[in-house]
Order: C-alpha cells, then sequence, then structure tokens
C-alpha cells in the first residue's frame, strides 16, 4: 500500500502540491488526472525520490519512501514508464528493456538478460527484430512499448505510467492502454497513472484521483466518476471550457 | 534606479559564485566516493576511455605538431636577438613537455570532450534519462559521471605524452628543414637537456587537467536546465569553466612545481 499524507512541494515562489493525501491499495490501479502543471509527475517522482517534498510523509507497505532503509531494494520494487520514454539512446533495444537485469543486485548472466528482454519486447507486441535496433530507430509507439517492456522487465510489484498515450494516434493509445491494463491484471501490481486523456483513465484505472490546486479534489473509483458531483472533476472529464477550472483562451 | 541595486547585484553574483563552487566541490567528493565502492562500471570506463583518449588523438596530436613548429620559429628568432639561436632544440623540448604539451591538450580535450560530455548528459537530463537511471537503482553519478572522470584522469597524461612526442617532432621538423639544425645533434640536444621530472610535471598536469575536463562536462551536464536552450548553456559553460580552471590549474601547478 502506498500512503501519501499532507505532501507539499514549491518550485520557488509555485507552490504544485499543498497538502496531498492519497492511498493506494496493493494490487490496485489508481490513475491520477489533472490539468497540465499540476503536478502530477512530480507527485510521482516524490515518491520514487526523484524530487524530495518539502513537507509531508509517504510510505509504501509501511517502509519509508523518504529514508528508505536500503535505496536500491526500494528502487528495485517499482517500473516506471517515462512520458518521452526516456530510453537510453547509447544503448540498443534490449540493453535498454533489460537494463536493471545487466547490473546491478538483481544481475544476470548477459543471454539471460537478453533472452529476458526478448520475452518482455514480444509481451507488449514487438518483435525480436527491433532488439538489436537503437531507440532513435523507432517510431513513437514503439518507443512507448520499449519503454513498458523495460518498467515491466524485473516484474515490479508497483508500476508508474507517466502520460502513457501522450503524442500517440488514438488507435495507438487504445494499444497502450489495453496492455498496460493486461499488464498490471496479470502481474497483479500496484499501479499509479499519471494522465489528462479520458480514455486512458476508463481504460485503466479501478479508481481515480483528481489533482487540482495542489490538493486531491476528488478520489473514488472509476464507475463513480461519472455520477460525482465535483464540478471540477465534472468539467475536467468532460472537457468543458466552462467551469470552476480557470482557462486560457 | 536604487544606489545600492549594483551592489546588491554583486553580492548576488558572489553568493551564486560560492554556491556553485560549493555544489562543483560536493559533487567532486560524492564522484571520488563513488570511484571506490562497488559495483564498478567497467564496460562504460572501457567506452570512455576511447571517447575521451583514443577519439582525441588527432585533434591533440596535430595541435601538437603545429604548436611545436611555431615554438622553434619563435625561439629562433627570439633568440638571435642575443645569439642564443642554438637552444631551439632544448627550449621547444623543455617548453613543450612542462607547458605547451599538457596546457594545448588540455583545451583541446576541453574543447572536445566536455563540450560532447556536457550535452550528451544535458540532453539525457532534459530527456528524463537520468531519473530513468535512478529508478532502474543505477546512481546517476556512479553510472554516468564516475566512468568519464576516471578515463579523463587516466587517458590525459597519455595524450600529453603524444603530444609532447608530436610536439617536439614539429619543432624538429621546422629546426632541421627550416632553420638549418643537422638532425642528429638536434635530437642530441633535446634527449641530453630534457629531465624526467620536465615530462612527469606534464603528465601529473595532464591528469589534473583530465580530471577538471570530465568534472566540468559531468556537472555542467548534469546540471543542465530545461529544453534546448539549457543543453547549449550546459556545453558553453562547461568548456568555458573547464578552459579557465586548466589555466588556473596549470599557474597553481607551476607554481608548485617550479617555483625557486
Amino acid at each position: 500500500m502506498i500512503t501519501i499524507e499532507d505532501v507539499h512541494k514549491a518550485f520557488g515562489a509555485n507552490r504544485v502540491l499543498q497538502g496531498v493525501d492519497l492511498t493506494v491499495a496493493r494490487g490496485t490501479s489508481t490513475v491520477v488526472i489533472g490539468g497540465s502543471g499540476t503536478g502530477k509527475s512530480v507527485l510521482i517522482k516524490c515518491i520514487l525520490g526523484l524530487v524530495t517534498p518539502d513537507r509531508g510523509r509517504i510510505t509504501v507497505d509501511g517502509e519509508d519512501a523518504l529514508r528508505p532503509k536500503s535505496r536500491d531494494a526500494f528502487l528495485a520494487r517499482f517500473g516506471m514508464l517515462f512520458q518521452g520514454g526516456a530510453l537510453f539512446d547509447s544503448l540498443p533495444v534490449w540493453q535498454n528493456v533489460a537494463f536493471r537485469l545487466l547490473r546491478g543486485r538483481l544481475k544476470r548472466p548477459r543471454e539471460e538478460a537478453r533472452a529476458i528482454a526478448l520475452d518482455r519486447l514480444a509481451r507488449v507486441g514487438l518483435k525480436p527484430g527491433v532488439a538489436d535496433l537503437y531507440p532513435a530507430e523507432l517510431s513513437g509507439g514503439m518507443q512507448k512499448r520499449v519503454g513498458l517492456a523495460r518498467a515491466i522487465a524485473a516484474s515490479p510489484e508497483i508500476i508508474f505510467f507517466d502520460e502513457p498515450t501522450t503524442g500517440l494516434d488514438p488507435i495507438m493509445a487504445g494499444v497502450i492502454n489495453a496492455l498496460i491494463r493486461e499488464i498490471v491484471t496479470e502481474m497483479g501490481a500496484t499501479a499509479i497513472t499519471i494522465t489528462h486523456d479520458m480514455s486512458s483513465v476508463r481504460a485503466i484505472a479501478d479508481r481515480v484521483a483528481m489533482l487540482h490546486g495542489g490538493v486531491i479534489r476528488w478520489e473514488g473509483p472509476v464507475a463513480a466518476m461519472d455520477a460525482a458531483e465535483d464540478p471540477y472533476l465534472q468539467q475536467f472529464i468532460h472537457g468543458r471550457a466552462e467551469g470552476p477550472i480557470e482557462t486560457v483562451r | 534606479m536604487n544606489p545600492a541595486l549594483p551592489l546588491a547585484r554583486l553580492g548576488r553574483a558572489t553568493l551564486d559564485a560560492l554556491a556553485a563552487i560549493g555544489q562543483v566541490t560536493l559533487f567532486a567528493l560524492s564522484a571520488l566516493s563513488h570511484l571506490v565502492r562497488p559495483p564498478f562500471y567497467l564496460r562504460e570506463f572501457g567506452q570512455q576511455v576511447m571517447q575521451v583518449g583514443w577519439f582525441s588523438l588527432p585533434v591533440v596530436g596535430m595541435t601538437a605538431l603545429f604548436t611545436g613548429g611555431a615554438l622553434a620559429l619563435q625561439i629562433y628568432a627570439g633568440g638571435a636577438r642575443f645569439n642564443a639561436e642554438a637552444v631551439v632544440p632544448q627550449i621547444v623540448a623543455i617548453g613543450m613537455a612542462r607547458e605547451l604539451g599538457p596546457v594545448m591538450a588540455g583545451l583541446m580535450v576541453a574543447a572536445r570532450v566536455a563540450s560532447s560530455i556536457a550535452a550528451e548528459l544535458g540532453t539525457m537530463k532534459v530527456t528524463e534519462q537520468i531519473d530513468a537511471l535512478t529508478t532502474l537503482s543505477t546512481h546517476p553519478v556512479k553510472y554516468l559521471a564516475v566512468p568519464r572522470l576516471l578515463a579523463a584522469t587516466l587517458a590525459m597524461p597519455v595524450l600529453v605524452a603524444v603530444a609532447d612526442a608530436i610536439g617536439i617532432m614539429g619543432g624538429w621538423l621546422v629546426g632541421t628543414t627550416r632553420l638549418g639544425f643537422n638532425s642528429a645533434a638536434y635530437l642530441k640536444n633535446t634527449t641530453d637537456f630534457l629531465q624526467a621530472w620536465d615530462i612527469g610535471s606534464g603528465l601529473v598536469k595532464g591528469a589534473v587537467f583530465g580530471f577538471i575536463v570530465a568534472l566540468m562536462g559531468c556537472w555542467f551536464g548534469m546540471n543542465s536546465a530545461r529544453g534546448a536552450q539549457g543543453v547549449g548553456r550546459a556545453t558553453k559553460g562547461a568548456v568555458v569553466a573547464a578552459s579557465v580552471l586548466i589555466l588556473a590549474a596549470n599557474y597553481v601547478l607551476t607554481e608548485l612545481f617550479f617555483s625557486a
């Protein structure tokens, strides 16, 4: 279980998170929605320790995420798909996927790591021929798939997806959404997805949390989202220009 | 305008500079601490030795060749004012080994390698590749900075040795073809005059300059601001800082090694 309590984070005068409280139960898929710049990515980076909160407490199964006993062991529990893929340009695809398995505490023999990488690539629908290409040789959709394969390569307990469908055409976005849902279900992983794509929300989420004004504005099961009375949530999920959320024209 | 404004700006700039020095020092200490703690990334270290050392050989060699030749011409012309033309071989040798070999190699590597490291790591920073490393349980300083620092520190003395040899050869070429020196006598004067510490001090300088080049490249790259402009600024900053620090360190080391 991931517990986030009263987390604050400011960058200079910009107070991005102003007391976020959220609980993500083990094995559930929670999608965090919210407009651009509302701090969704900052929130998951706080959980991973990539950004240090100014205040608040984050625990993962009771362990303090900000001061884990072993940072390596703590991070080994996570997989993450970055918004832009964040694939390493200098490494071929299979070494990107097997990165964790080629070094550090999860190191395996090179051949075994390659076999696992090929298996994960197949799981996300990529042929073995892709394994020896470099990231720059792949389309945006293929890069997302490779990023997804890397995120699940070491079978993590917790997976974060940061804007998994941004920049993809609707069909490819649908494919990625379906893959994420399948993988999370079959691995039994706890997942947090950051998105403002409502088709992703409906495809991936068990629960939805809306981040606005630096706090969780609404949180509940995806099935309850449409019937919720929160005007901010309703404006966001229906993409209305009119409503309490200020828009710039 | 508020009369105190220039003073406030000066104070702000001074504080920023001191903060930057502190941050670079902490970064260097962090890299040094990772240097002696496993895991060690030997494959990455080998790749960096090739990038920093092997691929810098042509530019360092060409620079040294022309510098040695020009040095011979200058010493001959200057020495002629007091009938000291004969010292060309000795002064070229000492000049290349103690000063020009390490400094020219350092500056050329700063231009070639510090820029390349800063641009590469800066791009990795803005495309979240450095964050991705962290989430893959890999410390960015250990994986990215340590192999580059070690490779540059070890490869630079070799580059300096090559620069010394080629620079002296440049002087010999000009001396024997343009200035009328006898080839055997030129080489004998060079080898008789040159002492081990002349060469050794240059190699030590090379190691220090290599460390500076990689440190500046890594620090500016890993602290790059967002976007193409941020990477451009990081690259420019790395080259300028590395070049200035090399010249400053050269003075300090020369004072340390050779002041009476």
